[in-house]
């Protein structure tokens, strides 16, 4: 037990553009470590340095104990990786897939074999193992993809956006095995930018924006340090604005935002303000408990800008 | 002590071979996919050359009258043996080569303890294995028409290994700085085709001006026809070491070379 990944300073750089900004983070044995951020933060890159498929500009970084630019094999033996474009042999059947993946880990014949059948069966894919990739929805090559990070029952799982483009049902079977796998103990580190995901999903999450860590804690924790208890988004319309703003100013010890057509107005819960009674003379009034999103979006900000 | 700065990317490419049993992994994976649509695939290696010598050798041969005792199809029966190692070799190095990387299949061997020098190794491997399918496959149909007159011939089987390397790690290096699909046509116009046709399977290079015969020497092809037509005539000679020596040479700097620009391509 002990850190499995180490990062401090870490620095990525493509000629001018810092993609990786001289972050610093440890990642705890049979923990789950959420990276959270907006398109473009720098999640992706920081994966690939730590995957030793990308090499490291500055900063140092150890996987396992072990130098990511010194013993890239030996950290990549211990990895199960799950990136987030499909890189899936189309050439090959479920299991042709899988057994040509298990031959890069050394691993052949019949060990191979029982590992294939252990992590199709655990992704539900038995009855599928002899088609053809093309032929897999969207969801069952997701599942294939986290099957073959399975083979060499690694002691990290890397999962870059691992439910991306997957519809309800199939997000939800993906979060339940990876539920399985963190209780079984593995550890594991994945980014997304689904606020549901992380929160079902990590033990502890760092949100990344330009590079940097921008934050860092539970998911509850940063739940009531960055957004409070409630939120209640009072939808006014032009006319009715600076009445509403007028009455919510009045208020103390809320944080309120203004977004286009929309006012938030986040309650800590230890100002006295009871939200199921706010009246403020607005056509519609939204109140909700306070969850990841809204931290995401404060900390990220609300713009297009990517 | 002082530290000379050595820009990134140099120091990259400058960086020691990192080959491991791995590539035999890579090599692997090729052969299942080859294994899957071979019966598809063998067709052609049989088709085309049985055209070409049957067209060539018997419609055209008919009309070619060589000083030396041989009949055309004799004379072509090595020139078609080379030509097909080198073509199926490129053609599994440039296009092969090509669509792996762009659907990633390498990306995601990289993902495994294989290195990038794993899937250069591996992929020029099976271009070589390719070579040997091919030259395997048209030596029985050289031998059915009667285009083999000794059994030297038979070491061009294990020969067909050789410019299978040299070949796949050309066709590979281009591979690695093809933009795109479209741009691999150029390879086969400008460098494959014309190897094709000049390097001496067809007819004899003494016929043409002497600057074609020093031109010939700087091609890979010509040193394999030369070569395997030693051989399937029963009389190599001494310069025929010389194009071994050729070709391992050539081989090895564009293996090299291969082992550079796919590290270039493949690292992010």
């Amino acid at each position: 037990m002990g850190a499995m990944i180490v990062a401090r300073d870490l620095v990525k750089r493509y000629g001018e553009l810092t993609a990786v900004d001289g972050i610093s983070f440890t990642v705890e044995a049979g923990e789950c470590f959420g990276f959270l951020g907006p398109n473009g933060a720098g999640k992706t890159t920081t994966i690939r340095m730590i995957t030793c498929v990308s090499p490291v500009t500055d900063g140092s970084l150890m996987v396992d104990g072990m130098h990511v630019q010194v013993n890239p094999r030996q950290i990549k033996s211990v990895l199960g990786v799950v990136p987030q474009d499909d890189n899936l042999d189309p050439e090959l059947s479920v299991r042709q897939n899988l057994r040509a993946y298990a031959r890069y880990f050394g691993l052949s014949g019949r060990a191979a074999e029982e590992r294939i059948d252990e992590a199709l069966e655990l992704m539900s894919l038995t009855e599928r193992q002899k088609e053809k990739i093309d032929a897999l929805s969207g969801g069952l090559k997701r599942r294939l993809t986290i099957a073959r990070g399975l083979l060499n029952t690694p002691r990290i799982l890397v999962l870059d956006e691992p439910t991306t483009g997957l519809d309800p049902a199939a997000r939800h079977l993906v979060w339940q095995r990876l539920r399985l796998l963190r209780s079984q103990g593995v550890t594991m580190l994945l980014t997304t930018h689904y606020m549901e995901e992380a929160a079902q999903l990590c033990d502890r999450v760092v949100v990344i924006d330009h590079g940097k860590i921008i934050a860092e804690g539970t998911p509850q924790d940063l739940v009531r340090e960055h957004a409070g208890q409630d939120v209640i988004e009072v939808h006014a319309t032009p006319d009715e604005r600076p009445e509403v703003m007028a009455q919510l100013a009045s208020l103390h010890g809320v944080t309120i935002e203004e977004v286009e057509d929309i006012v938030y107005v986040y309650l800590r819960g230890d100002n006295g303000i009871d939200p199921a009674a706010l009246e403020v003379g607005a056509e519609k009034l939204v109140h909700r408990r306070a969850n990841l999103e809204d931290v995401f979006l404060r900390l990220t900000g609300r713009g297009l800008e990517e | 002590m002082t530290t000379i700065a050595i820009p990134r990317r140099l120091e990259r490419v400058a960086q020691r071979p990192d080959v491991s049993w791995l590539a035999v992994r890579v090599w692997e994976r090729n052969r299942d996919v080859f294994l899957n649509i071979w019966k598809a695939e063998a067709i052609w290696p049989f088709i085309e050359p049985l055209l070409t010598l049957v067209a060539l050798g018997f419609g055209l041969g008919d009309f070619i009258e060589l000083d030396r005792k041989e009949s055309y199809i004799e004379f072509i029966g090595p020139g078609i043996l080379a030509a097909y190692a080198m073509w199926m070799a490129s053609a599994e190095g440039c296009w092969g080569g090509y669509f792996r990387i762009d659907q990633k299949t390498f990306d995601a061997m990289l993902a495994t303890p294989v290195s990038i020098d794993d899937v250069t190794s591996g992929e020029v491997l099976w271009a070589s294995t390719r070579s040997l399918i091919s030259v395997s496959a048209i030596f029985l149909v050289v031998l059915v028409f009667g285009a083999i007159d000794s059994v030297l011939a038979l070491l061009i089987l294990p020969l067909a290994l050789l410019p299978g390397v040299m070949f796949g790690a050309i066709s590979l290096s281009y591979a690695a700085i093809a933009k795109s699909v479209s741009s691999l046509n150029y390879f086969f116009a400008v460098f494959i085709t014309p190897q094709f046709w000049l390097a001496g399977a067809f007819f004899p290079l003494d016929e043409l001006p002497g600057w074609v015969n020093v031109l010939a020497w700087f091609t890979p092809a010509f040193h394999v026809v030369e070569l395997y037509r030693g051989l399937t005539t029963g009389h190599p000679e001494w310069i025929d070491l010389a194009h071994v020596a050729w070709i391992l040479a050539v081989s090895a700097v564009f293996y090299a070379l291969a082992i550079v620009l796919m590290r270039r391509r493949l690292v992010k």
